[in-house]
């Protein structure tokens, strides 16, 4: 590896570490509005108010992404072959 | 102009037979031309069906001009536009770190031009007879655009091979259905059809949902588009998919069922993505996931989802071509397609990287995209009619789209890791043609009144940039990238590909098939054994008698004849006597 291309980018410790503490910093802000917005629950007739709870958006992306990944790995065991697997 | 309306889509068809015709500036003021002057034409009819032609005792309305139908037309143009100055030159690389510009592959460009113009001529189609032939020239069309890239690529020819058998498919059932409906009805008119209530609806749908991409046949799409060169893909993502879009708003908004075949496509899409390798075949998968939005809010069938579902189709066109021509140009100029092989081109490639991020980010509804004024559109409309679990497995999918494609696709192949691959930047045309795409996605997305003034339904009633909206949405991308980079240790790519209903046609057909020849051989070749056998067996017979061996063969002497002369002679005098 050159001497440029190791100070390239994310894949250096130092670089690492600090763009986990901005991105850390970036989801407490987007975070902060929850204490002011009231947000509006769209499904008030059916008796749900989920939706507009304390940082819905938030805990819910991030768990539908967690169980999408999950998944899509144990269908990866059933479902993967070589990438060959149709050549002749 | 309003003597003789010409179709838009002819423009296109017949242009592209012209392509091959002329030569250097000739053929770039062509291709450039012929899809802006089919923008002219598709905006200067008046609207409402403006020829009647006779076929048979049928009318044919082949222009037929509506709001639904001309936004699609005008986004066919545009991607029409787009991928034919992308295509205008190939660039490969000439192993100095740099690249050297062939002229583009004008049997490809013509075909395209052909696909684009059936295209828009479905668009205008204002009866079922227009329309089946308009897409049947679609699928004739878009399979010479694959088969065409067969000499760079020798996976081609069999993928385009398989594309056409589907679409030929499909179109048989769209026919039958056709047929049905206008035998039973008398009326070639093409309205909507949602009651379902005869086999003709079901057949003429299932005729759509395959150009679709919907179950069980989806494998189509990620089997053949990624097999295309890289203008070829930008093509084929752009028009066969959004037709079905088209055409399943205008014939079957409402329809209930749809909203499941949706939902399935939407998760398909990301699973298949989630497991994928293949850059192109990742964003292959992506087509299905976001035209499952669409078929969903078909299905729902308020004003505010079909109006989300044109949106969305026309900012999908856009975004998804730029993707595809920032992954086809670091294919063009690595040739390497798999994120196994690719990773850290950021520093060689930053203009097709930011373009490609931009697509990323457009097709995450990253506010200030297109993605953003036109999904929250059909999510909203799935809110609005009650849909609970809809709602919540499209919010899913929303994560899961930021997380399968707004990050996994630059991500490996731009960062990642340094793969030892120093391709230089892309060519000029083919920055251009990004930078045009990225435009419209970044326009529409920060001033998207005037694509909501095109949209069917009239009113469009909906603010996209709510505090609540933009609040929700960055909290939504933002903690979905953090699962990103939380579990990139679970997403690592594999050089795998992911067993898909294909399968059923690529493996046990042919195994099949070749168990029905082996046995079918063997069974020949005994039947050939015992044929001979009893032929040889009876020429032996016939040798024995009448061979030159044979009592018949034997020469006989001359007094033996004598003698019975004098016998015949002796037996005649006898009669003589005797009578």
């Amino acid at each position: 590896m050159s001497p440029q291309s190791r100070k390239h980018g994310l894949s250096h410790a130092e670089n690492l570490l600090r763009f986990r503490k901005i991105w850390i910093g970036v989801l407490l802000l987007v975070l902060l509005p929850e204490f002011f917005v009231h947000h509006h629950a769209y499904f008030e007739a059916q008796g749900i108010h989920i939706d507009a709870s304390w940082g819905f958006h938030a805990w819910f992306g991030f768990l539908a992404c967690v169980l999408l990944v999950l998944i899509a790995r144990v269908l990866g065991f059933f479902l993967k072959r070589k990438d060959d697997y149709y050549d002749e | 102009m309003s003597e003789f309306p010409f179709p838009p889509g002819l423009v296109l068809f017949l242009g592209a037979f012209l392509l091959p015709q002329v030569q250097g500036k000739a053929r770039t003021a062509l291709v450039l031309g012929l899809p802006l002057l089919a923008l002219v034409l598709i905006w200067s009819l008046p609207a409402g069906s403006t020829i009647t032609l006779q076929f048979l005792q049928y009318a044919l309305e082949p222009v037929s001009a509506t709001a639904v139908g001309r936004l699609f037309a005008t986004v066919f143009a545009l991607a029409a536009f787009a991928g034919g100055l992308y295509g205008l030159w190939r660039a490969e690389p000439d192993g100095q770190g740099g690249y050297q510009l062939r002229e583009g592959n004008v049997l490809e460009l013509g075909a395209a031009y052909a696909y684009a113009g059936s295209a828009i001529g479905v668009t205008f189609a204002g009866d079922l007879i227009t329309l089946f032939i308009f897409w049947e020239l679609m699928a004739l069309s878009s399979t010479l655009v694959l088969w065409s890239n067969s000499n760079d690529n020798p996976k081609a020819y069999g993928a385009s091979m398989r594309y056409l058998l589907v679409h030929l498919a499909g179109g048989v059932i769209l026919m039958g259905g056709i047929v049905w409906q206008v035998y039973a009805s008398g009326s070639t008119a093409f309205v909507n059809m949602s009651e379902l209530d005869s086999g003709a609806h079901w057949l003429i749908m299932a005729g759509f949902l395959i150009n679709a991409g919907a179950p069980p046949l989806s494998a189509w799409v990620a089997d053949a588009y990624p097999e295309a060169s890289p203008s070829g893909m930008v093509f084929l993502s752009a028009f066969t998919t959004k037709t079905a879009v088209y055409v399943l708003l205008v014939g079957f908004a409402g329809a209930q069922v749809l909203i499941y075949i949706g939902l399935y496509m939407v998760f398909y899409g990301i699973f298949y993505a989630l497991m994928e390798n293949d850059m192109r075949r990742i964003l292959a998968y992506s087509i299905v996931n976001q035209v499952g939005f669409m078929v969903t809010a078909i299905g729902i069938g308020s004003a505010l989802a079909l109006n989300g579902a044109a949106a969305h189709a026309f900012a999908h066109i856009i975004y998804k071509a730029l993707m595809l021509m920032s992954a086809g140009s670091v294919l063009a100029l690595t040739g390497q397609r798999k994120c196994t092989e690719l990773g850290g081109l950021f520093r060689y490639m930053p203009l097709t990287a930011v373009f490609g991020i931009i697509g990323s980010l457009a097709i995450a509804a990253f506010p200030f995209t297109s993605g953003f004024v036109t999904k929250s559109l059909e999510t909203s409309a799935a809110a609005y009619a009650g849909l609970v679990p809809a709602w919540f497995l499209l919010l899913t999918a929303s994560a899961g789209a930021i997380l399968y494609i707004g990050f996994k696709f630059p991500w490996f192949v731009f960062f990642n890791r340094d793969s030892g691959l120093h391709p230089p930047e892309a060519p000029r045309h083919m920055l251009w043609a990004m930078g045009f795409c990225a435009f419209l996605s970044i326009g529409i997305g920060v001033f998207p009144e005037p694509l909501y003034a095109l949209l069917p339904h009239q009113p469009v009633d909906y603010q996209a940039y709510t505090i609540d909206h933009l609040v929700t949405q960055f909290q939504l991308l933002l903690f979905a990238a953090a699962a990103f980079f939380l579990l990139l240790p679970q997403m690592q790519v594999t050089p795998t590909i992911s067993l898909d209903f294909d399968w059923f046609y690529r493996k046990l057909l042919k195994y099949l098939a070749r168990e029905f020849s082996l046995k079918t051989m063997d069974a020949r070749r005994l039947l050939e054994h015992r044929t001979l056998q009893r032929t040889e067996k009876m020429a032996e017979r016939l040798y024995h008698r009448y061979g030159p061996q044979s009592v018949f063969a034997r020469t006989w002497p001359s007094g033996v004849m004598v003698l019975w002369v004098a016998v015949l002679l002796a037996g005649s005098l006898v009669l003589y006597y005797l009578r």
